[in-house]
């Protein structure tokens, strides 16, 4: 269950099927819906990243709202300043994320469990703070943030909305595809053999402390062009949208979704947008139902019940006991 | 010179509170070998119950003991409903759950109490027979207690059979069950003290920085850095963790350029610079791992 | 002035006449008005909640009594937590998917800063914001929004004004918070000033919402020999430095901004004898402020509060301001003969000297075409030990 699956049939048939599925979405609902499945999209990627590092890897952190935050500034900054194409900055902000990725990770190595927790929540504490500071206001914006404007359709007839949500869709499609090669590749195995036992992995001659410091460097790149994506979502940043609260609920979604999975992710993106509006839901029908945030976390801690390997962790176990006992009947 | 000595003891005094808040994160540490992110909201809901108290005509002391004798309950209550079916599960799905106790708390403080600030009367007399500027009678308090309630805790867990029990259940829950002890009840038992300590810092707090659903978690923060700079193992350790926070975050504001805006960042990074040299905390143990 | 600014909306309401043809009436029908609103029901900010929760069995009271020109309030309040890309995804929410008709009081500066634009590509009136930022009153740029309460920045020269003609040798300490409400402040203060404002400032302190105390900065603030202490903090914080400043026995010339200046919320908790000789700038009646009981206005609030939300906490000022701009929109829609969106919003354009039961005597509302600020004035008052006592003049920036 700790390893991504081989390529089967099957799997490949299935992934095309989901993909195909996603497709048709935005022409069968509104645009405020398809927007919202974007900003799922958009965490999911960051999920992703945070999976990779965590789920994989071995690595804790409640920091990956600071690479949010660098990834969403980037883009920002280079949409406002240098009025750049939306997704010219894309692969900027990707390449910024990685940077402070690896860098964060080099001190990294020396701590572990909640030591290294605390060094990532540390930064995630910290970056509202830097984000407002007077020296960078000229770039930043400051407390008063930044606006940019939403990219114009792709294709004509398309609405904005629309158009975002395939351009988040198609960079979401190819980031798992990647992480999958990864994962699978002589590289995956060093990064998983690092989180399973490192003493072994050392001796084995795979260099740990390489291995770490990018592996936290891709993760943050995962969560660096997450932010960036947001940034078009809501054409606006703000240095109190990348506080400690964001860390938090990254890793509620990646664990909700299923922390070592890679389609995980999309479910842990969908409970973080629609769930806080299912419990307000819930919360607003009833006038002596406690609020909004009460109910959040009375379904986390439901979630951690019934399904503690996360969504996807139980599709996969749901289909297991399927195939064992279609094959039992045999 | 003189704002040197006022800084470093106001420093003092705020730190005091987060060793208060470090020590009950070291406990249940120690007791169930887990940080609980929920400690904060427990502590600050555990305040409100001593404020109704308060507020029905109880003398302060008296609510003091009793919301402490509640949240012990409490605590162990929680841990048998709520956090014994993830016992076994990965460590991850526990702070989701920690997390969930923690946005229930917060959001069910503001849902009866409301929000606006309430004042919260001190545990200490007004007047101790002298006047300083410098030093508050109740910011003494603060650490006459803290130590206090330090020295029990290490009694406890050095010289009482029940807290062997507690350490052995958490270092080795399965050792320990060989030898006999009920490791489910010790957890739960960890638990209500780390409650009941989490009580004793929120009311110490709450007079300080005001009565409200949201005033622990900025302490917590300090708090758990404190503990982490001094070491997790460590109850004595964490005390000091939390006194050298708050006279650090002090010095960085007023010494460093820059330090007043960013203070928060500065005491931050040197923590975890600390901790990259001394990985355990200051005064915690290597754990040596065998292969 | 005033009579070209009712020369102007005569104009701009013939002119919206004319377009009325086509008018924009969605969130209308000849029963319903429908109505959106964000306010941080979760989360750090939950404080304002009760604001949401006022406007809310406000209107609902309204609908028992028959509603307005006859149809029901449907009054849509969702929660936003504070959180700028939250905010937007509420509001899309409303506009598109509820479809109402107008937004009110929606909380915050950074959450209606990410929406500031959209509401404006979208025409949907963004009415009465509750955040103080002086952005909301650019009739020019963004036509669909106006604020409400005096500005931030406005209320930081009041203060100015009052240090440079009645403090002898001002040294002037700042504490504010370090976010947009208190750079606002801080920055209208340092405006009003002039020149002088860099001699003048002895030390000038942030703060973040996440610390525990200011207990450190005000030691400091004392250190740096000022005599006048520019308190820009929220109620929690105000409390601390109003005590802190009273125990070490720093005694400064005391302005304490509005946002903190409820007597119930802040200066109860911070001790009545330690709050002698703040000074503040109102435009509110404070509840607990004793010259209010047989007023009354203050009187018709007190009896909706124990008829429609019995058990809340009256010391709040929050309920004031809540039940004050509910009222307000009360009087604006009921006056309205058009309920197209361009006629709401020209409706909102055209205050004329409206009274509200809970704003200090002498202070009213009015807006024009080119004013988008309805509460523009504000009264210097200073605390004797039971409530606030006005002196001065009213200062009425828009005049």
């Amino acid at each position: 269950m700790d390893r991504p699956n081989p390529v089967t049939p099957r799997l490949l048939a299935g992934f095309g099927a989901a993909v195909l599925f996603a497709a048709v979405v935005p022409h069968l609902v509104s645009d405020f819906t398809s927007f919202q499945f974007t900003q799922a999209m958009a965490y999911g990627i960051a999920l992703l990243g945070l999976n990779i590092l965590t789920g994989y890897n071995g690595q804790f952190s409640i920091g990956h709202s600071a690479f949010y935050a660098v990834g969403a500034y980037t883009a920002a900054i280079l949409l406002y300043h240098f009025e750049w194409n939306h997704y010219a900055t894309l692969p900027v902000a990707a390449l910024a994320a990685f940077a402070v990725g690896f860098l964060f990770g080099l001190p990294a190595l020396r701590l572990e469990g909640l030591y290294l927790a605390l060094a990532t929540f540390a930064f995630a504490v910290a970056t509202p703070q830097l984000l407002k500071f007077d020296a960078l206001e000229h770039w930043t914006g400051g407390v008063q943030g930044l606006f940019v404007p939403k990219p114009e359709p792709l294709i004509e007839g398309l609405s904005a909305d629309q158009s975002l949500y395939y351009v988040t869709l198609a960079v979401m499609v190819f980031l798992m595809a990647v992480a999958w090669c990864l994962l699978h590749s002589r590289s995956g195995r060093a990064i998983m053999a690092i989180r399973d036992n490192p003493i072994a992995a050392s001796t084995m001659g795979i260099n740990t402390a390489l291995y770490k410091t990018t592996t936290f460097g891709i993760s943050a790149m995962y969560t660096g062009v997450a932010g960036a994506l947001s940034v078009f979502v809501t054409e606006f940043v703000a240095p109190d949208a990348f506080n400690f609260f964001l860390a938090v609920n990254l890793l509620v979604g990646s664990v909700v979704g299923g922390i070592v999975s890679i389609p995980g992710v999309i479910f842990g993106g969908l409970f973080l947008v629609f769930v806080p509006n299912f419990a307000q839901d819930i919360s607003r029908a009833y006038p002596f139902v406690p609020p909004p945030w009460a109910i959040f976390g009375i379904f986390l801690i439901l979630a951690m019940y019934f399904v503690p390997f996360g969504v996807w962790g139980a599709v996969e176990r749901g289909f297991a006991w399927w195939k064992r006992k279609s094959a039992a009947g045999r | 010179m003189d704002l040197f000595l006022q800084l470093t003891l106001a420093g003092l005094a705020i730190g005091s509170i987060y060793s208060c808040v470090a020590l009950a994160v070291v406990m249940i540490y120690q007791a169930t070998d887990h940080f609980n992110f929920a400690q904060g909201e427990m502590a600050m809901f555990s305040t409100y119950v001593a404020w109704t108290l308060v507020g029905l005509g109880a003398p302060v002391w008296l609510a003091f003991l009793l919301a402490v004798g509640i949240s012990f309950l409490a605590g162990v209550v929680i841990e048998r409903v709520i956090v014994k079916p993830v016992e076994n599960a990965p460590v991850l799905n526990q702070v989701i759950v920690f997390i969930g106790l923690l946005v229930i708390f917060n959001a069910a403080a503001g849902w009866i109490w409301e929000f606006t600030i309430k004042p919260f009367p001190s545990l200490f007399p007004e007047d101790l027979g002298f006047k300083s500027t410098l030093i508050g009678p109740h910011h003494l308090g603060v650490i006459a207690l803290t130590l206090g309630v330090l020295a029990l805790v290490f009694a406890f867990f050095r010289f009482t059979r029940v807290g062997l029990a507690m350490r052995a259940a958490a270092a080795n829950p399965d050792s320990a069950r060989l030898v006999g002890i009920s490791v489910g009840w010790m957890l739960a038992l960890g638990w209500g003290l780390a409650a009941s300590i989490g009580a004793v810092g929120g009311i110490l707090v709450a007079p300080i920085v005001y009565l409200e659903p949201n005033m622990m978690a900025g302490v917590l923060l300090y708090g758990f850095a404190g503990a982490l700079l001094g070491g997790v193992s460590s109850p004595g350790g964490a005390v000091l963790g939390g006194l050298v926070v708050g006279v650090l975050e002090n010095w960085v504001g007023q010494y460093v350029p820059g330090g007043s805006e960013l203070k928060l960042t500065f005491a931050l990074i040197l923590i975890v610079g600390v901790l990259v040299f001394k990985p355990a905390g200051l005064f915690g143990r290597v754990v040596v791992r065998r292969v | 002035m005033r009579i070209r600014n009712m020369l102007a909306a005569a104009a701009a309401a013939a002119l919206l006449a004319g377009t009325a043809h086509g008018a924009d009436m969605t969130g209308i029908t000849d029963t319903t008005i429908k109505i959106g609103n964000t306010n941080p029901y979760s989360g750090p900010a939950s404080v304002y909640s009760v604001i949401g929760k006022t406007i809310s069995a406000y209107f609902k009271m309204v609908n028992d009594m028959g509603g307005i020109q006859g149809r029901q309030i449907d009054f849509i309040s969702l929660d936003d937590g504070y959180s700028p890309p939250r905010t937007v995804e509420q509001v899309r929410k409303l506009v598109e998917q509820e479809q109402v008709a107008f937004l009110f009081q929606t909380l915050g500066t950074p959450t209606n800063s990410a929406i500031h634009r959209y509401v404006n590509a979208k025409k949907v009136p963004h009415l009465f914001v509750a955040t103080g930022a002086s952005k909301w009153g650019q009739p020019d740029k963004f036509p669909w929004t106006m604020g409400f309460q005096p500005t931030y920045d406005v209320e930081g020269e009041t203060y100015a004004k009052y240090v440079l003609e009645n403090v002898e040798d001002p040294k002037i300490a700042i504490l504010f918070q370090n976010d947009d409400y208190g750079k606002d402040y801080r920055d209208g203060f340092l405006h009003g000033l002039g020149d002088k404002a860099d001699e003048l400032v002895v030390s000038m302190l942030p703060y973040e919402v996440t610390d525990p105390t200011v207990d450190s900065q005000v030691l400091k603030m004392k250190e740096s020999g000022a005599n006048v202490f520019f308190n820009i903090t929220i109620p929690k914080f105000a409390a601390q430095a109003i005590r802190k400043s009273c125990e070490i026995e720093w005694k400064p010339v005391h302005l304490l901004n509005n946002v903190s200046s409820s007597v119930g919320a802040t200066l109860s908790p911070a001790g009545l004898d330690c709050s002698k000789g703040l000074i503040t700038a109102q435009y509110i009646k404070d509840p607990v402020d004793p010259q209010w009981q047989d007023d009354a206005g203050f009187k018709e609030w007190v009896g909706f509060m124990e008829k429609h939300m019995p058990g809340s906490d009256l010391t709040d000022a929050n309920y004031a301001y809540g039940y004050n701009v509910s009222r307000l929109l009360h009087i604006m829609l009921d006056g309205c003969e058009d309920l197209s969106r361009e006629g709401i919003m020209a409706c909102a354009a055209n205050l004329k000297d409206i009274e509200l039961p809970l704003l200090l005597p002498g202070i009213l509302v009015n807006t024009a075409p080119d004013d988008f600020y309805p509460v523009q004035a504000v009264q210097l008052s200073r605390f004797d030990g039971n409530g606030w006592v006005l002196f001065g003049g009213i200062f009425d920036s828009g005049k």
